[in-house]
C-alpha cells in the first residue's frame, strides 16, 4: 500500500499549487486595498501597517451603502416575482398537455436562446417610452423577464418528474380549487427546485451589470456594479481605493457562498444542466 | 348492479366536465402563465422584433424622424472593417474561452475526483470566482495587469525586466480577456465534469484493468465517451457565455485601444450611446443574435450526435 501513497502526496501538492494560483488575484486585491495611498511597495508584500482608511474613504466616495441597498431591493423583488410567477406558470405547462400549452412551453424554451441584450436598442427605447428610465421597477421587470424562461423550465421539469399526480387528484376530489391545490399541495413540494432557482437568480441578478448600466445611471438608483464602474472611472490613479471598494462589493456574496457553498454549487449546476 | 351505477356516475362526471371546460383536465389553465408570458413578450420578444425593424432604418437613437433605408445598414455592416474586427474578437472570446475552460475544467475534475486530502478546499477556491460579478472580477485582475502599480510589473521590475503595458497591447489584451473569463468560469465546467465522472460505474475500469488496458486507454475508451453528455452541456454553455462577453471587457480594457478588444456586445453599446448610430447598432444586434444562434445550435447538434455514437 505504501506505493499508492506516493502518487497521492504528489496529487495533493498539485492540488495545493492550483488552489494557491487561484488565490493570487484575491491576495493582490487584499494587499492593494490595505496599502495606504502613498505606499508604492510591491503588491506581493503584505503591508507592515494595516490601513483601513481606504475602506472608509471608498465606502463614502463610491456611495456603496445606498447602492448595496438598491442591489438588495432589486435582487429581492426579482427573485420573489420569479418564484411566484414562474412556479404558477410552470404548473399548467407541466400538467395540462393541450396544444396551446405545448406551444407556449416551446415558446418559452425558444426565447432562452435569444440573448436579451441583442435587442438592447429597442429595449432601451421601450423603457424610455413607458417612462421607467432610472427606476428600480424596470430593473426588476427586466430581470424577471430575462430569467423567467429558465425558471419555468426548471419548475416544469421538476413537477413532471417528481410530484405525484395522485396528490392533486385527491385534493380535487375533496373539491379544492386549482389555486388551492397549487399553493397548498404542489408549491410546498417544490422546495428543492425553489432553492436552486433562488440561488441562480440571486447570483445573476446581484452581479448584473449589463442591464444596470443601461437603465440605472442616476445616482439614487445605481446598483453596486454601476457604482463601482463609475468609481473606477474617477479613480484610475488610486487603485488602493478601488480595490477597497471592490473588496467591500464582493464581500456579501462571498460570505454567503462560504456558508452555503453546498447549496450554491448544486443550485448553479442544476441551472446549468438545462439542455 | 354496483358496476352499472359506477359507470353511470362516471358518465355523468364526463358530461359535466364538458360543460365546464375551465375545470376539465383538458383545460389549459392559461391564466396561470399569462403574467409570465406577458413579461417575456413585452421585454424580450417585442424588443427583439422591433430591433429587426430598426435595423432597416437610419435612426440616430433619439430623434422623432427617421427613414427606412432598406438593406443599407446591412451592406454597411458587411463593408465595415470594424465589423470583422469585433466578430473576430467575439469568436476568440467565445471559442477560446470554451476550449480552455473545458480542457482545464476536465483536468481539474480528474484531479479532484481522486481521494486526496485537500479536495474540498481546492474545489471551493476554484469555484469561488463563479459567484463574483464578472465586472468586479475584471477589476480584480486589473490590479494584477495594470501598468502603474500592477502586481505583474512588480515582479518584472524585481527580475530586472522592463514594465509592460499588457492591457494596452492589442495582440495581448484579447488573450488576457480570454484568460480572465476562463479563470472565472472554469469552476462551473469542473463541477459539471466532476458530476459526470462520479456517475461512471467503477465496474468498467475494473474490467479494463483485468484486460490490462493502460490508464490512457481507459481514459480514451471509457471516460471520454461516457462523459459526452457533460461535454455537450459545458461546450454549449461556455460558447453562449463567451460570445455574449461584455462586463470583463469593460473593466479590463474598455474595448480599447481604439476598437482592438471590442466584442459585439461592447461595440453595440458604443454605437448606440457614444456614436448615436441606433439603426446600425440594431443591425449589429441582429448579426450577433444570428452568430450566437448558428454557433450554439450547430455545437449542440454536433455533440449530441457524438453522444449517440458513443
Amino acid at each position: 500500500m505504501g506505493s499508492i501513497n506516493k502518487p497521492k502526496t504528489l496529487l495533493t501538492i498539485v492540488a495545493l499549487v492550483i488552489a494557491l494560483y487561484h488565490l493570487v488575484p484575491f491576495y493582490i486585491l487584499l494587499t492593494t486595498a490595505l496599502k495606504a495611498k502613498g505606499d508604492f511597495s510591491s503588491k506581493w508584500i503584505f503591508p507592515d501597517r494595516l490601513s483601513l482608511d481606504n475602506f472608509r474613504e471608498a465606502w463614502e466616495m463610491a456611495n456603496l451603502g445606498p447602492s448595496l441597498l438598491n442591489t438588495l431591493i432589486i435582487t429581492f423583488f426579482s427573485a420573489l416575482l420569479l418564484i411566484f410567477l414562474g412556479s404558477l406558470a410552470a404548473y399548467p405547462l407541466a400538467r395540462r398537455n393541450t396544444k396551446l400549452n405545448t406551444f407556449v412551453y416551446v415558446f418559452f424554451i425558444a426565447i432562452m436562446v435569444i440573448p436579451p441584450l441583442t435587442a438592447l436598442v429597442p429595449l432601451y427605447q421601450l423603457v424610455v417610452d413607458i417612462g421607467m428610465m432610472n427606476t428600480r421597477t424596470i430593473a426588476v421587470l427586466n430581470n424577471v423577464a430575462a430569467y423567467m424562461p429558465l425558471t419555468i423550465f426548471l419548475y416544469a421539469g421538476f413537477i413532471r418528474s417528481t410530484i405525484p399526480k395522485q396528490l392533486e387528484e385527491a385534493a380535487k376530489m375533496d373539491g379544492a380549487s386549482t389555486l388551492t391545490i397549487f399553493f397548498k399541495v404542489v408549491f410546498p413540494l417544490l422546495k428543492p427546485v425553489t432553492a436552486s432557482i433562488l440561488i441562480i437568480s440571486c447570483v445573476f441578478i446581484w452581479n448584473d451589470y449589463q442591464f444596470a448600466i443601461f437603465f440605472l445611471q442616476a445616482e439614487e438608483v445605481k446598483t453596486i456594479t454601476v457604482a463601482l464602474s463609475s468609481f473606477f472611472g474617477q479613480n484610475t490613479n488610486s487603485l488602493n481605493l478601488v480595490a477597497a471598494a471592490a473588496l467591500m462589493a464582493v464581500a456579501p456574496m462571498v460570505i454567503l457562498f462560504l456558508f452555503l457553498q453546498k447549496h450554491f454549487i448544486e443550485g448553479l449546476a442544476s441551472g446549468s444542466i438545462k439542455g | 348492479m354496483n358496476t352499472l351505477i359506477g359507470f353511470k356516475k362516471e358518465k355523468a362526471v364526463l358530461t359535466n366536465v364538458k360543460k365546464r371546460p375551465r375545470n376539465s383536465p383538458q383545460s389549459s389553465l392559461w391564466w396561470m402563465y399569462l403574467p409570465a408570458l406577458g413579461a417575456v413578450c413585452l421585454f424580450i420578444l417585442y424588443p427583439f422584433l422591433n430591433g429587426l425593424k430598426i435595423s432597416f432604418t437610419n435612426w440616430n437613437g433619439f430623434s422623432q424622424v427617421y427613414d427606412y433605408v432598406g438593406f443599407q445598414q446591412y451592406s454597411r455592416l458587411l463593408k465595415d472593417p470594424d465589423t470583422w474586427l469585433v466578430v473576430k474578437n467575439t469568436l476568440l472570446y467565445g471559442l477560446g474561452s470554451t476550449l480552455f475552460q473545458n480542457i482545464i475544467g476536465l483536468l481539474y475534475a480528474l484531479l479532484l475526483n481522486q481521494s486526496i486530502k485537500v479536495r474540498g478546499l481546492t474545489r471551493t477556491i476554484i469555484y469561488l470566482p463563479v459567484i463574483i460579478s464578472p465586472l468586479i472580477m475584471g477589476y480584480i485582475w486589473y490590479f494584477f495587469f495594470a501598468y502603474q502599480g500592477g502586481a505583474l510589473n512588480d515582479i518584472l521590475i524585481l527580475m530586472g525586466f522592463d514594465k509592460i503595458n499588457a492591457l494596452a497591447n492589442p495582440s495581448v489584451n484579447t488573450w488576457i480577456i480570454v484568460f480572465v473569463n476562463t479563470y472565472q468560469f472554469v469552476g462551473i465546467a469542473m463541477i459539471i465534469y466532476l458530476a459526470g465522472l462520479q456517475s461512471i460505474s467503477k465496474d468498467y475500469y475494473e474490467a479494463a484493468q483485468l484486460d490490462g488496458a493502460s490508464p490512457f486507454k481507459q481514459f480514451k475508451n471509457i471516460t471520454l465517451p461516457l462523459l459526452m453528455p457533460s461535454i455537450t452541456i459545458n461546450i454549449v454553455l461556455n460558447i453562449i457565455g463567451g460570445l455574449k462577453l461584455f462586463d470583463v471587457i469593460v473593466s479590463l480594457t474598455g474595448g480599447g485601444p481604439g476598437n482592438a478588444s471590442q466584442s459585439m456586445s461592447t461595440f453595440m453599446y458604443d454605437l448606440y450611446f457614444n456614436r448615436q448610430d441606433a439603426g446600425y447598432a440594431a443591425t449589429e444586434g441582429v448579426l450577433m443574435a444570428v452568430i450566437i444562434l448558428v454557433i450554439s445550435i450547430s455545437a449542440l447538434i454536433f455533440f449530441k450526435r457524438k453522444e449517440v455514437e458513443a
